[in-house]
């Protein structure tokens, strides 16, 4: 099994195999007796019979309560598959016409490739920039579509070190089959090493934390004094009180709308001053903000590997 | 009504008029169902001309013979001329049009010049589409999610786009026209309860057209506008939603699935109590089943989006509404298997079809089940799995349905008899071919093979499977060559049928074969219940056979 949820779905699945064969083999089987049974025979006539409420009660009833049970089941494996443990490690995703780029939080990128280490839950939090893709690993049985203009995620526990193969499963246009790579889960000391090599210029979130500066963000954002706009610590995975009235998680869409779209949500207290950032920042300088808003908030997470060097406010003086 | 049999002089549908104009200006509705047989045919070859050159490609796993842009083509027009120009229209616009007037004992629809344009406006879009495809043609799949059919495309989306739109106006109208002659016109005595259940299934699916289509039709407008005039709707980067898309689409997309089943579920239920000299096992039942089918289908429409970034809880309830709508296809099953049971089982052509029927239909189904299965679906979600599924039900079952209705209902269509033992062969044929093609493609499936895939040279290990299924296909393509040759054959060739070759119940075998115009000279008085075989007689050639 090369994930944790390879086993739960294989078992499913192959439950739902067995009873299907019961069931086909079963139906081929009464079809073909009743055929030798009852062809058609000078002098026999057929046997005249209105119907059974009994037997039609039966065979809805013993079905919907497969049925009833199969829905539990899959559903579990789904809530699951769809609740990404708190400490995962997180990593950036972007997917276009015809490739997935990969962002590692302590600043490694890499194209049509996804190095991770085995047994660590990982968090995909990706996005597309031009076209609805879908990343699709099918050795972890683990697929989400990676949408334009949101964030969707999607999380698994490599189990078993190995290349795997990663495809994209949404039709996108003309290199749509394409537009595949390969998942490489290492040992904790491959990965190290993998980690340790290579030019990184900064981690993600002092990626963002620059950019931060460079787009005037810090003008507004202080950490100081009450600038135009919030102060930005602890924003990130905390209820936000809006003008009109409502309140919603800081989560990546939120942060990310926040961004692209300001005037969509308002914080309570503030003016509707902050530009739009639509069009002027890519989705991986998106990704880097986001991780660098996010990293306002945490305690150092488990970040893959290497301790993440976490600019924190007071980096920002 | 049953008159002597003087089969050559006597005056019918067929030859109460000649010339081309007679055809064109036509309302009888019998006529009407020939001019859309004729055209679903074409049209079904042209769609079938694009499996075979994606079957072709699949072949061996690099992108040899096609470039990817005409691969990507090929598939998007197989899906949209196969769903929305054959398999739609095919049993409701042929055989519903020509049998639900006679089976109620009426002389025509409620309205025979919307019949008419029905068809004229079928004609239209298909002819748009016909030139989409010419120009062209239009890459998006047949589904053309947003943003890449409003937005990325450069093919001809907005003709392919307003073809659709156009041929949903005349499903509209055919819907309407069923529901209100199923109300209105049937004979005195032809209660609810005494309907065949072939009308009671083309009512259930008349309903879905009238509710469902005018959806799909404003949302391809949607896109149209949004190519055209870069409207935002679906576009992210104006705060447009492109999931959106996926929800109106699968609203509709999802009960067109049924209103490409149920009719063919109809045609089954008439040829199984025939075939076994039976009266259908639970009549309300397997009425009552399409009428749950219609109405639980439009409330599953999101178990397309599973992995689409829906909320984890919407995902839950339309797991859950999609397990309840399995429950009524189940309960036909049963029932139609129960028939059988204690009959006198004859296994002439349309009987080969409707077993092929049940079988396949019960796979696809039961794969269905898969698919609602959350944890599954995930993981095939996407793949040839899916393929497989649909494959089943939309061939498997709606197709087959239609080779047994158009083999059961020939005699009464043409006056003629098929040659039975090319019939049989046929659909033996068929029913090999269709498994060999699709079977391995949920293996596929499960091992992850994506579904539109021009090139797998990634991945060799797939290609025994794919091999498999391109020969599965030429196997189907001569089980599907061979009716048409033998039936046209027959039309010159065949026995003279007579007006109930298959002793079979319901008013459309009351009267002479092929019917004259107005169906009956005088309006029937139903005075029993449907499927009152015991009352009926043997027919002659089959029990001749021993
Ligand atoms: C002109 C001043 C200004 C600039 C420049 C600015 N913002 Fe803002 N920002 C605001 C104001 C005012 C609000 C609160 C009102 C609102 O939600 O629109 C805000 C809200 C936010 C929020 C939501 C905060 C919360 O408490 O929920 C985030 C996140 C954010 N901005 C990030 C950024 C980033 C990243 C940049 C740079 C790319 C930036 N802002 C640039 C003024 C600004
Ligand atoms: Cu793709
Ligand atoms: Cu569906």
């Amino acid at each position: 099994m090369a994930s944790n949820h390879a086993l739960p779905v294989d078992l499913v699945y192959i439950f739902l195999v067995v009873l299907s064969a019961v069931m086909t083999l079963g139906i081929f089987a009464t079809i073909a007796v009743f055929g030798l049974k009852y062809r058609r025979r000078h002098g026999r006539e057929a046997h005249q019979i209105e119907g059974s409420l009994i037997l039609e009660i039966t065979w809805s009833v013993i079905p919907l309560g497969i049925f009833m049970v199969l829905f539990g089941w899959g559903a579990v494996i789904y809530f699951h598959e769809r609740t990404p443990p708190r400490d995962s490690t997180e990593i950036y995703v972007v997917g276009k016409q015809w490739m997935w780029k990969i962002q590692h939080q302590e600043g490694q990128r890499e194209i049509n490739e996804l190095h991770i280490p085995v047994d660590r839950d990982i968090k995909l939090i990706m996005t597309s920039q031009d076209v609805i893709h879908s990343f699709f690993i099918p050795e972890f049985r683990v697929k989400q579509d990676v949408i334009p203009g949101r964030y969707t995620t999607l999380w698994f526990r490599a189990t078993t070190p190995g290349t795997y193969h990663l495809f994209c499963a949404q039709f996108c246009g003309t290199e749509h089959s394409g537009m595949i790579g390969q998942v490489v889960v290492m040992n904790p000391s491959d990965y190290q090493n993998w980690m340790s090599g290579g030019t990184i210029v900064g981690s993600l979130a002092q990626n963002g934390q620059t950019l931060f500066q460079q787009l005037g963000c810090s003008t507004c954002h202080r950490f100081d004094v009450q600038g135009r706009g919030p102060n930005l610590t602890g924003v990130f995975g905390k209820p936000v009180q809006l003008q009109d009235g409502r309140t919603v998680l800081a989560d990546e869409n939120y942060v990310r709308e926040s961004i692209l779209i300001p005037t969509a949500k308002v914080v309570s207290g503030f003016q509707p001053i902050m530009p739009s950032f639509q069009g002027q920042v890519s989705e991986e300088q998106l990704n880097a903000l986001v991780a660098y808003v996010k990293s306002l908030s945490q305690a150092p997470a488990g970040a893959a590997g290497t301790p993440t060097n976490n600019p924190g406010p007071a980096a920002n003086q | 009504m049953a008159t002597v049999a003087v089969p050559v002089e006597q005056k019918n549908y067929l030859n109460a008029e000649y010339g081309i104009r007679s055809w064109l200006f036509t309302t009888d509705h019998k006529r009407i169902a020939l001019l859309y047989l004729v055209s679903i045919t074409a049209m079904f070859f042209v769609g079938g001309f694009f499996a075979l050159l994606i079957r072709l490609e699949l072949l061996t796993p690099a992108g040899d013979l096609l470039l990817a842009d005409t691969y990507n083509k090929m598939f998007s027009m197989h899906g949209q001329v196969m769903v929305f120009f054959f398999l739609i229209p095919s049993i409701p616009a042929v055989l519903g049009n020509f049998l639900i007037p006679m089976m109620i004992g009426a002389k025509d629809l409620a309205f025979p010049r919307i019949n008419l344009l029905s068809w004229y406006i079928y004609i239209v879009a298909a002819g748009l589409y016909l030139w989409c495809i010419f120009s062209g043609g239009v890459d998006t799949g047949w589904t053309f999610y947003t943003p890449y059919s409003s937005l990325f495309s450069n093919t001809h989306v907005i003709e392919a786009g307003l073809a659709i739109f156009i041929a949903g106006f005349s499903s509209i109208l055919t819907g309407l026209n069923f529901v209100v002659t199923v109300h209105r016109m049937r004979a005195p005595g032809m209660t609810w309860g005494r309907l065949p259940l072939f009308v009671w299934s083309h009512y259930a699916t008349s309903i879905i057209m009238l509710l469902g289509t005018p959806v799909i039709a404003i949302t391809l407008v949607l896109v149209v506008l949004e190519r055209t005039l870069n409207l935002g709707i679906f576009d992210p980067s104006r705060g447009g939603d492109p999931v959106l898309f996926q929800h109106l689409f699968w609203f509709y997309s999802h009960p067109a699935v049924y209103i490409m089943i149920l009719p063919s579920m109809a045609v089954v239920s008439e040829i199984i109590p025939c075939f076994s000299r039976k009266r259908v096992f639970g009549y309300t039942f397997v009425a009552m089943s399409s009428i749950g089918i219609a109405v639980i289908g439009f409330l599953v429409w999101a178990h397309h989006m599973f992995v689409a970034g829906i909320s984890l809880y919407s995902a839950l309830v339309f797991s859950f509404l999609t397990f309840l709508v399995a429950v009524p296809s189940a309960i036909k099953v049963f029932n139609w298997t129960a028939t059988m049971y204690k009959g006198s089982l004859s296994f002439s052509t349309p009987m080969l079809y409707a077993i092929g029927f049940i079988g396949l239909f019960t796979i696809g189904g039961l794969t269905g089940v898969f698919l609602a299965t959350l944890g599954v679906d995930v993981h095939v979600h996407d793949t040839y799995f899916v393929i497989a599924h649909f494959h089943y039900v939309m061939v498997g079952g709606a197709v087959l349905g239609f080779l047994g209705g158009m083999h059961f209902w020939w005699p009464k269509i043409t006056g003629r008899l098929y040659p039975e033992g090319w019939g049989r062969l046929a659909a033996v044929i068929v029913f090999i071919g269709f498994n060999l093609t699709f079977f391995p493609q949920f293996i596929l499936g499960y091992l992850g093979m994506p579904r539109r895939y021009w090139d797998y040279s990634h991945m060799p290990e797939w290609q025994g499977l794919n091999v498999l299924s391109t020969a599965g296909a030429s196997i189907l393509a001569v089980g599907y060559l061979l009716p048409m040759v033998y039936m046209l054959w027959s039309l010159r060739y065949g026995k003279i049928a007579g007006d109930n070759p298959w002793q079979a119940t319901g008013l459309e075998w009351k009267t002479p074969s092929p019917p004259p115009t107005f169906n009956f000279d005088e309006t029937p008085i139903v005075t029993e219940e449907a499927y009152e075989y015991d009352k009926m007689p043997l027919p002659e050639e089959v029990s001749l056979e021993r």
